[in-house]
């Protein structure tokens, strides 16, 4: 584990305020999933899965030709398909655009993509302003911060923190009423909209059959970003696709109860193309940006490659033992939580927080709850074998491999088992209570091991001695 | 720019081969009930109401013209081009403004109105939900931009739900550039989960089904 993971788990740990805004809203989540999936509600909730896993199975493992048939689909409607390798490539396009069009004024609806590849820093380093208009989004754009929850991003602000933002952001009258608040977002980014030059969105399904980019929100954020402004961009990981419009009956009504608990999400936009000819409005430009990033690598493990099925409701999150307790923000890129655990080390390496898939009780709610059955605890395990394949061959882990070389050769050898045992017995610092909860200074890795958990006390008699007395 | 790169990255994770053909994707998975009509209706409504939008069975025309004076109540109102409307003489009462076809006016109609007004392509029973094609007679910003939202729907439009929607318009793209399903008031929860309606949308949402 490193440092920084390790001192973010502890900050979160340390703030009695934070662990109950979490825990709340994880626990609203949950018991809003649940009523929304009960069986007289939703009689085929477990067919819908199995429908959900094997849609998304065959398009991932047919993408480039689902991909193809995507592309042709928007350009015969008048749009534009621009693949990307990476944040570079979506920044570039994006910035060459708006100079073409001299575009100064950017919205931007909610997408986990961009926030992938940091597209507001990047668009914003080139003075091009670009607006997040989520309210969830708008306010952790303000603060500068990182989403704590994949479909609540401002999960862990208070209402008194949002008052210190807008005051200290808008120079507005403080206001700690959360209608008012609202309101007050509401105004000026209305104003954003009238004036933006170019939206951006992300897409939660790209329909291969239709060319279609699909949204779902609750605010009506996306469907002013994608229809106000004259040119529309729509970004999206290229795992995104599904293959045909009529899949949606199944992706969309289990989004919404794994999100929220909601049958359907206010809205659910489907775009195809800029505005036709005999339509009022909508944009004059479409374009969809298919970004890799990493997504690749991963399609290229025949194992883990199911983590691609993801639709980011965020279900993984709530039930996790692990994000109620350490939060969004300890983890070490944007997404968080089980989905993150996995998806992290594939797309950044396994080296870059090595702890990360360790940080699990493996206890499994996740799968339970995933609404296309990812098998995160499995890949979990497959991550934290590599991870120690990798430390092997990087002599990371001497130590650890010196200690079970040790044990392995005592294991082989019964009366040095024997002996050991016997001195173990008699050095091991006595019990309280039948349980160990400390051990000296001196003691080493084992002092780190029990600050987070007790070990019980040495039995006076081994097994072998009372099975010799018997 | 990077088309082919990406492509060819995605067929050599796969091990697939340029124009290879694929498997038979799963059958599609569509079910749609038999429910009587009143029940349907009856349905959207509870629906609707108990996401907080209001909803009025319309006996007639008139019935409907009268509803729908009374939530507009003299307030600046743009409705739009739904022959539905016309017929229920909405389109001439006063202070309502229809029949826009320019892009920007249309835009900044909206932005100023206090009522939005339109007809609905479908209404799916089993959500509550509206469904609207862009079309020349309905347009993006009507159902979007004021903060009060009435829906004038014919009862035969009421389908069971999203699937019975999508076995009869299985390519909504070749129709229109876009379709959006409504659910409800535009609301948020962002902000300690607590509910605020009419965040970005209109928070007010009135169904007349006629």
């Amino acid at each position: 584990m490193s440092t920084l993971f390790d001192e973010k788990i502890h900050d979160t740990l340390a703030d009695p305020k934070l662990q109950l805004a979490i825990y709340k809203a994880t626990g609203r989540l949950i018991e809003e999933r649940r009523k929304a999936i009960e069986p007289d509600i939703c009689p085929d909730y477990q067919e819908l899965r199995t429908q959900a896993n094997a849609v998304k199975r065959h398009t991932i493992e047919h993408l480039d030709y689902y991909l193809e048939e995507f592309a042709r689909n928007v350009e015969a409607h008048g749009g534009k398909v621009i693949f990307c390798r990476d944040a570079e490539e979506v920044s570039d396009f994006v910035l060459s655009l708006a100079k073409e069009r001299r575009a100064e004024l950017i919205v931007k609806s909610k997408s986990m993509t961009t926030e992938e590849i940091d597209l507001n820093e990047r668009l914003e380093h080139h003075h091009l302003e670009s607006v997040e208009t989520d309210l969830g989004e708008y306010i952790i754009q303000l603060a500068h911060e990182r989403p704590y929850h994949i479909v609540a991003p401002a999960l862990h602000k208070t209402r008194e923190q949002v008052a210190d933002l807008l005051t200290g952001k808008l120079g507005v009258p403080r206001e700690t009423v959360i209608e008012k608040q609202t309101m007050i977002a509401r105004a000026v980014l209305r104003e954003k909209f009238l004036a933006a030059d170019i939206g951006i969105s992300g897409a939660n399904f790209l329909v291969a059959d239709s060319g279609a980019v699909v949204l779902v929100e609750n605010e009506g954020n996306a469907r002013l970003t994608t229809s106000a402004p004259k040119i529309h961009i729509a970004v999206a990981g290229i795992e995104k696709l599904i293959p045909r419009a009529q899949d949606l009956a199944v992706f969309l009504k289990l989004l919404g109860r794994s999100a929220t608990g909601q049958w359907l999400t206010v809205y659910t936009s489907f775009l195809s193309g800029p505005r036709r000819k005999d339509e009022i409005d909508g944009p004059e430009e479409f374009y969809v940006v298919l970004l890799d990033n990493g997504r690749t690598k991963v399609l290229a493990d025949r194992e883990k490659r199911q983590s691609l099925y993801c639709i980011r409701c965020g279900a993984c999150l709530n039930h996790c033992p692990v994000y109620r307790k350490i939060g969004g923000h300890s983890f070490p890129w944007v997404y968080s939580g089980p989905i993150g655990a996995i998806l992290t080390p594939q797309f950044l390496g396994v080296r870059h927080e090595p702890g990360l898939p360790f940080a699990s009780s493996l206890c499994g709610a996740c799968a339970e709850v995933c609404p296309v059955k990812i098998d995160i605890p499995q890949i979990l395990l497959d991550l934290r074998s590599e991870v120690k394949k990798a430390e092997t061959r990087e002599g990371t882990n001497r130590l650890e491999r010196l200690a079970f070389r040790v044990w392995a050769w005592v294991m082989r050898h019964p009366r040095i088992y024997e002996v050991a045992g016997m001195a173990a017995a008699a050095l091991a610092p006595s019990g309280d209570g039948g349980w160990v909860r400390s051990v000296p200074v001196s003691a080493g890795p084992l002092r780190a091991w029990l600050s987070q958990r007790d070990l019980p006390s040495v039995a006076p008699k081994s097994f072998r001695q009372m099975w010799r007395e018997r | 720019m990077s088309r082919e790169t990406v492509l060819h990255k995605v067929r050599t994770a796969l091990g697939r081969s340029v124009g290879q053909p694929i498997e038979e994707p799963p059958p599609v998975r569509l079910r749609i009930p038999e429910i009587d009509i009143e029940v349907r209706i009856a349905s959207f409504r509870t629906r609707i109401e108990a996401l907080a939008g209001k909803t009025h069975a319309a006996r007639s025309v008139e019935d409907a013209l009268e509803y729908t004076t009374g939530i507009i109540a003299g307030r600046i109102a743009v409705a739009s081009n739904a022959p539905i409307l016309r017929e229920c003489g909405i389109t001439a009462l006063p202070g309502v403004r229809t029949g826009v076809t320019d892009r920007d006016e249309l835009r900044a109609l909206c932005a100023a109105a206090a009522v939005g007004i339109t007809g609905a392509d479908y209404a799916l029973a089993d959500t509550g939900t509206l469904v609207l094609l862009s079309s020349r007679r309905e347009a993006r910003m009507i159902s979007l931009l004021p903060p009060v939202y009435i829906a004038v729907v014919k009862r035969e439009c009421l389908l069971t739900g999203l699937d019975e929607l999508l076995a009869v318009l299985p390519r909504p793209a070749e129709q229109t550039s876009s379709m959006v399903l409504i659910t409800g008031p535009s609301r948020t929860a962002d902000i300690e989960q607590i509910l605020v309606r009419g965040v970005h949308g209109p928070g007010e949402i009135h169904v007349v089904v006629v």
